[in-house]
């Protein structure tokens, strides 16, 4: 019987991925956010250390609207993977693996991580910063 | 690294219809995966349409009339009829589950149905499930002791003991939570699953088993045990109501609580 020829199973094309499934990628997807984020970090410091010239051009870059944008992001990205790191130490300590709770864990990592990254944009925005 | 899209060989491309006979009731479309090693060809998808009023409630029911009515060709695996020996398992409506426990009617519109998914397909919905197997002799899944038997009695074990394999002796080792796992998809080579983790647990845990050490020992391992990120779509799944992704978490937890 020819075994070489057999076809693979329909997998990511037919599942439907349920909610924790797809916070799961998420949370390695804003994980990736962040190093890429910590990159960006790095360059204003350097810049800042590099003197007032190199500091006012990464000021205009992390300032303007695109950069703006991708602050956001990376905010976000930090309290997500924060909130769902913090959700996967309780898995790491044998709890709240049942179903109700996964789900009920996940929407708090939501709500909660959505409202931090709100907070901190009004604070800056409200103090003058960003 | 893991690999997305599915092979040359194994895309999907439209297939037949067989359209309800004439007189026919209410009826279902049943959009079914074909794959007949003999064509060289790839896989389809055929759409069988099954008089809803002469066909029992199961989807097992559905493929069990198409395959005596319809199309004699239509290869699956099924056996008891009650969701006890896992052989039915496959992907229906996006999830996996046993066809001989999933009502037609749970179903929204055409009820889709492909092999177990990830898996090298045999024959239509029939997928190989030798490495799976050879995964589950790895863990040795059979009570292992150093000391000798009591010469007047089974081992014996506490009501609490007991109490600790319930949810675990249950599984009935039809691979619809690992082939559920988006980490088998990927990793499905060395990382052992959370079906066949499972198992290990329930032989960790048997207060009967004198092995516990060497169990661990083979499990501490990147792939074996920690490939398992808590997706929990395995628990999701599982038709018999149990969580390997629990099983899984005590497993990890023993391994550090040993090293304390």
């Amino acid at each position: 019987m020819q075994t070489q020829n057999r076809p693979l199973s329909p997998h990511l094309q037919i599942y439907k991925l349920p909610m924790t499934a797809k916070m799961s990628i998420s949370h390695r997807a804003s994980g990736a956010a962040l190093s890429l984020g910590t990159l960006l970090l790095v360059y204003w410091l350097a810049a800042a250390a590099a003197g007032p010239e190199a500091f006012a051009r990464a000021q205009g870059i992390v300032g303007s609207f695109l950069g703006q944008v991708i602050l956001f992001v990376f905010s976000y990205a930090l309290f997500y993977h924060m909130c769902n790191g913090i959700r996967h130490l309780f898995w790491d300590a044998g709890r709240g693996y049942d179903l109700k709770t996964t789900d009920a864990s996940g929407y708090a990592v939501l709500a909660v991580s959505a409202a931090l990254t709100l907070l901190v944009w009004i604070i800056a925005i409200a103090t003058g910063g960003a | 690294m893991a690999q997305f899209k599915l092979p040359a060989n194994s895309r999907i491309t439209d297939g037949k219809t067989w359209s309800a006979p004439a007189g026919a009731g209410k009826t279902r479309r049943f959009r079914v995966y074909r794959w007949n090693p003999d064509e060289g060809q790839n896989p389809r998808v055929d759409t069988y349409e099954v008089d809803m009023d002469s066909c029992g409630p199961m989807v097992l029911d559905a493929l069990i009339k198409i395959k005596n009515e319809i199309d004699p060709t239509l290869t699956f695996r099924r056996s008891c009829r009650e969701g006890i020996c896992g052989s039915c398992a496959m992907n229906i409506d996006g999830t996996n589950t046993l066809a001989c426990t999933k009502a037609c009617d749970d179903v929204d519109g055409d009820v889709r149905i492909y092999p177990l998914p990830h898996m090298p397909v045999v024959k239509d919905l029939v997928p190989d499930l030798t490495h799976f197997y050879a995964q589950y002799a790895s863990i040795k899944p059979w009570m292992q002791t150093q000391t000798p038997a009591p010469p007047d009695s089974e081992r014996l074990q506490s009501k609490d003991d007991r109490a600790k394999l319930d949810g675990l002796y249950e599984c009935i080792l039809c691979a619809c939570c690992s082939t559920s796992c988006p980490s088998y998809w990927w990793n499905g080579d060395r990382y052992l699953g959370p079906a066949i983790l499972l198992q290990a647990y329930r032989w960790i845990v048997d207060s009967r088993d004198e092995n516990t050490g060497e169990r661990l020992d083979d499990l501490e391992d990147p792939f074996k045990l920690y490939r398992c990120h808590t997706i929990m779509n395995c628990t999701r799944t599982c038709p018999k109501g149990l969580n390997p992704a629990k099983a899984i978490g005590e497993i990890k937890k023993l391994m550090i609580e040993r090293r304390t």
